[in-house]
C-alpha cells in the first residue's frame, strides 16, 4: 500500500489545485518554494519547536475522560487538550509556522479571515510577537457573535474589518482577504487559517498542525500500549482534524471520523455539512466539495458555531471521504450544546462549541465501538469565547442579566470604531 | 479550430488596430439593474462605441472584483437572476448588435452546467468566448479541449506579477486577446493606471502577442487613450457599472460615447 501521508499537494485525487486570478500565481509559487525550504530547514524546524514550548505550550497533554465515557458505552475517551495551547485552541500551531515563512520572505504584514475568531487572534498574537502589521477579515455577523475575540484581537494591535459583503460570515472574510491580497501581495503575506485555498496552503497548514497527531500518537501508546480504535474531530474546513488524522493515515486499522456540523438537522436548508450535502466544486481557490446550488453558486451554511460555519472544507478531507480512509457524519447544533454541556458537568473541561461536534460524535461511536474500545478526540478549542452563546443556549443567566452585561461591557464608543 | 464567422474577438480588435484607434472593450453585469435592461444597456454601449463587450456573470464569490461589480452582481443574484439566463441575453444582443460578445465567468457555475454543455450553448447563442478569472491554462484542460472542439475565444489573464513562462503560456493559450491586468489588485476605478501595464504589455509582446488589451482601473477617456497608445485594447468595466446604477442605460450610454472619445 502506498502511504498516504506522502501525499504533498497541488492535488489531492481529483481534488485541490489552484483556482485563483493569475495575480497570485507569482506569490503562490514564492511561497510554495519558500515553504519547501524551510520544511527542508532544521533551523526553521528547532525554531518552531522552540517557540512551541516556550511560547505554544507544547506539547499539549493527553486527558483521559472516564465519567464523560460513561455516557459513550464505556469506551476509553482520550482528550488531546489543544484547548490548553496560548491562545485557546489548534490555530497557534499554523499562524506560528506561517509567520515564520512569512519572515523568511520578508513580508511584514499578514492578513487573515477568521470565523469564531480564534485563527485571528492567533494571528495578531503572532503579528504582536514577530512586530509585524495585522489586519484581520471577519463577517459582521460573526464579529457580532465573537464580540469578545474582536477586542482581543484589537488588544494586540490587529485591525479587524468587518466583512458586509454576501452572508457576512467566513467566506466572505475569506473573499475579501484574498482581494486584500492580490492588491498587497508584494507586502503582504495571507496567513490562510485552515486546509482549504490554493496549493501550497491545505499542504502547508496541514503540515503545521501534524504535531497534533504526531504527539497524540505517541501519548497514546505511551498510555494504552497500543494504537486507539478511532480517532475523531470536527470539521469546518478541518485543520484540526487533519492536523490529528494525518499521523494516522497509514494505520489502516484506526478509524478516522470528522463530525460536520449539522445546524439545524443535516436535512433541513440551515447546515453546514459539506461533505455530507455537498458536492465536488471550485471555491476560494480549490476544487473540493462544497455547498452550492443548480448554478454552482455558493450556499450560506449555518452553525451555532462560528468556527464551522463555512460551506467548504479541505481538499483532502474531500479525498479521505473519496477513498473511504476517513467517513464524515453530521452533529446537530443542538447534539453539539448537549455534549459540551456534557464534558463541562462530567470533567470539569468546558470545550469550544466546535471541538463539542467532535465530542457530540464520540458519545455515538462509542456506543457503537462498546467498552473495550479507545477513542482518541481532538479537543481542538477552550469555551470562553462562547461563553454568551451558550449562556443563551441554556438561558443560564436571564435577559436582563444578559443585556445589562453587553452595557456594561461595551462603554461608548467602543462599538463600529474600526479605526 | 476556426471561429464561426464572425464572432470571435480578434478580428474585430485587429481592425481597430488598422484603423489606427485600437478597441473598447465594455463590461457589464448580466441581470443588472434587471435582465433586459442589462441587455439593452449593452446594446447601447455598442451604438456608442464599444467594440466588443464583456459580460459579467453574477456569481456568490467574486474575488477578482471590487465594491461596484460586487454590488452589482450580487443584486442580480438576489433578484433571481440564473446561469441560463446568460445565453437568452448574448443571443437578445447578438440579434440587435454585431458586436463580438464574451462571458466573463468565475469558474464554478462552468464547472456545474458542464464545461462542454456550457461551450455548446455559448456558441448557440453566438457568444465568442469566456474570459476566466479565477481559471488559469494550468487548470483549464476541459476548457482548453471545449474550446478548440468550438473554436470559442479563451482570454487568460496575464498579470505584471507573472514570470515569463507564464506570460508566454497565457499569449500561446489564450485566444482573441489576452487580457493584461494593470495593476496589482482587484477591479474598480484608480486616478493612475499604472505603469505597470506599458512594461506588461511590451513583454507580452515580446512573447508574440498581437492582441493584447488592458483592464482593471480605467475609468476615464483620457486613461483610454493612454493605454491605446500602447496596447490594443482598453477594458473599461466600473466606471460603465457606476453610470448605469447611477442614471440607467441612458447614462451608460452616454460614459460609453465619452470613453469613446479616447480612441480617437
Amino acid at each position: 500500500m502506498t502511504s498516504l501521508r506522502e501525499e504533498l499537494g497541488p492535488y489531492f485525487g481529483e481534488y485541490g489545485g489552484r483556482f485563483v486570478p493569475e495575480s497570485l500565481i507569482a506569490a503562490l509559487d514564492e511561497l510554495d518554494a519558500a515553504y519547501r525550504e524551510a520544511r527542508a530547514d532544521p533551523l526553521f524546524a528547532a525554531e518552531l519547536a522552540e517557540l512551541h514550548r516556550s511560547y505554544t505550550g507544547r506539547p499539549s497533554i493527553l486527558t483521559e475522560a472516564p465519567r464523560f465515557a460513561e455516557h459513550a458505552g464505556g469506551a476509553r475517551i482520550l482528550l488531546k487538550r489543544e484547548d490548553l495551547n496560548h491562545t485557546g485552541s489548534h490555530k497557534i500551531n499554523n499562524v506560528l509556522g506561517q509567520a515564520l515563512v512569512a519572515r523568511r520572505l520578508g513580508k511584514k504584514r499578514l492578513i487573515a479571515e477568521t470565523g469564531a475568531g480564534q485563527h485571528g487572534v492567533a494571528t495578531a498574537t503572532a503579528a504582536a510577537l514577530f512586530g509585524m502589521d495585522c489586519v484581520v477579515y471577519m463577517g459582521e455577523v460573526d464579529t457580532e457573535r465573537q464580540a469578545l475575540n474582536v477586542a482581543r484581537m484589537r488588544l494586540l494591535g490587529a485591525e479587524v474589518v468587518p466583512v458586509k459583503t454576501g452572508s457576512r460570515t467566513l467566506k466572505d472574510a475569506i473573499n475579501d482577504a484574498l482581494r486584500d491580497w492580490v492588491a498587497n501581495v508584494d507586502t503582504t503575506h495571507y496567513l490562510l487559517g485552515t486546509v482549504a485555498g490554493p496549493h501550497p496552503f491545505p499542504v502547508m497548514v496541514r503540515d503545521f498542525h501534524a504535531v497534533i497527531g504526531e504527539e497524540a500518537r505517541q501519548q497514546v501508546l505511551d498510555l494504552t500500549g497500543a494504537l486507539p480504535d478511532a480517532v475523531t474531530a470536527c470539521v469546518g474546513g478541518g485543520s484540526n482534524a487533519m492536523g490529528i488524522f494525518h499521523a494516522f493515515l497509514d494505520d489502516a486499522e484506526v478509524k478516522l471520523y470528522g463530525y460536520e456540523a449539522a445546524g439545524e438537522g443535516h436535512l433541513t436548508e440551515r447546515h453546514a455539512a459539506t461533505i455530507t450535502r455537498g458536492r465536488p466544486g471550485v471555491l476560494h481557490g480549490a476544487r473540493s466539495y462544497m455547498l452550492q446550488d443548480d448554478d454552482g453558486q455558493t450556499i450560506e451554511s449555518h452553525s451555532i458555531s462560528a468556527g464551522l460555519d463555512y460551506p467548504g472544507v479541505g481538499p483532502e478531507h474531500a479525498w479521505l471521504n473519496d477513498i473511504g480512509r476517513a467517513s464524515y457524519l453530521p452533529i446537530t447544533d443542538a447534539e453539539a450544546m448537549d455534549a459540551l454541556r456534557l464534558l463541562s458537568r462530567t470533567e470539569g473541561i468546558i470545550p469550544a462549541i466546535e471541538s463539542a461536534h467532535a465530542l457530540a460524535g464520540t458519545l455515538a461511536l462509542g456506543r457503537e465501538l462498546g467498552p473495550d474500545s479507545t477513542i482518541l478526540v481532538s479537543l481542538s478549542g477552550r469555551g470562553d469565547k462562547d461563553m454568551e452563546t451558550a449562556a443563551r443556549y441554556f438561558e443560564l443567566v436571564s435577559r436582563e442579566e444578559l443585556a445589562r452585561s453587553a452595557a456594561a461591557d461595551a462603554p461608548e464608543g467602543s462599538r463600529g470604531d474600526d479605526a | 479550430m476556426t471561429a464561426a464567422a464572425g464572432t470571435g474577438v480578434a478580428p474585430v480588435i485587429a481592425q481597430r488596430v488598422e484603423q489606427g484607434s485600437g478597441a473598447l472593450v465594455g463590461y457589464l453585469p448580466l441581470g443588472f439593474p434587471d435582465l433586459q435592461t442589462s441587455i439593452d444597456a449593452a446594446v447601447a454601449l455598442v451604438e456608442n462605441g464599444v467594440d466588443a463587450l464583456e459580460l459579467g456573470v453574477p456569481y456568490s464569490d467574486p474575488v477578482m472584483d471590487g465594491t461596484v461589480i460586487q454590488q452589482a452582481t450580487q443584486a442580480a443574484l438576489a433578484r433571481g437572476f440564473r446561469l441560463r439566463q446568460s445565453f437568452d441575453a448574448v443571443a437578445a444582443i447578438r440579434e440587435r448588435v454585431d458586436a463580438p460578445v464574451l462571458l466573463m465567468t468565475y469558474w464554478n457555475p462552468v464547472v456545474q452546467y458542464g464545461v462542454d454543455r456550457f461551450a455548446d450553448d455559448l456558441l448557440a447563442a453566438g457568444g465568442a468566448g469566456l474570459i476566466t478569472p479565477d481559471l488559469i491554462p494550468d487548470e483549464g484542460a476541459d476548457w482548453l479541449a471545449a474550446s478548440d472542439r468550438t473554436g470559442l475565444d479563451r482570454v487568460f489573464l496575464a498579470a505584471p506579477s507573472s514570470s515569463d513562462a507564464r506570460i508566454a503560456q497565457a499569449v500561446e493559450l489564450s485566444r482573441g486577446f489576452v487580457y493584461a491586468v494593470s495593476t496589482m489588485g482587484i477591479t474598480g476605478a484608480r486616478t493612475d493606471v499604472d505603469s505597470a501595464a506599458r512594461a506588461l504589455v511590451a513583454r507580452l509582446r515580446s512573447a508574440g502577442s498581437t492582441s493584447a488589451c488592458v483592464g482593471v482601473g480605467i475609468s476615464t477617456a483620457q486613461q483610454v487613450a493612454e493605454v491605446l497608445e500602447y496596447a490594443d485594447g482598453a477594458i473599461v468595466g466600473s466606471a460603465l457599472v457606476r453610470a448605469l446604477a447611477d442614471g440607467g442605460v441612458a447614462q451608460a450610454a452616454r460614459t460609453a460615447a465619452e470613453l469613446a472619445a479616447g480612441k480617437a
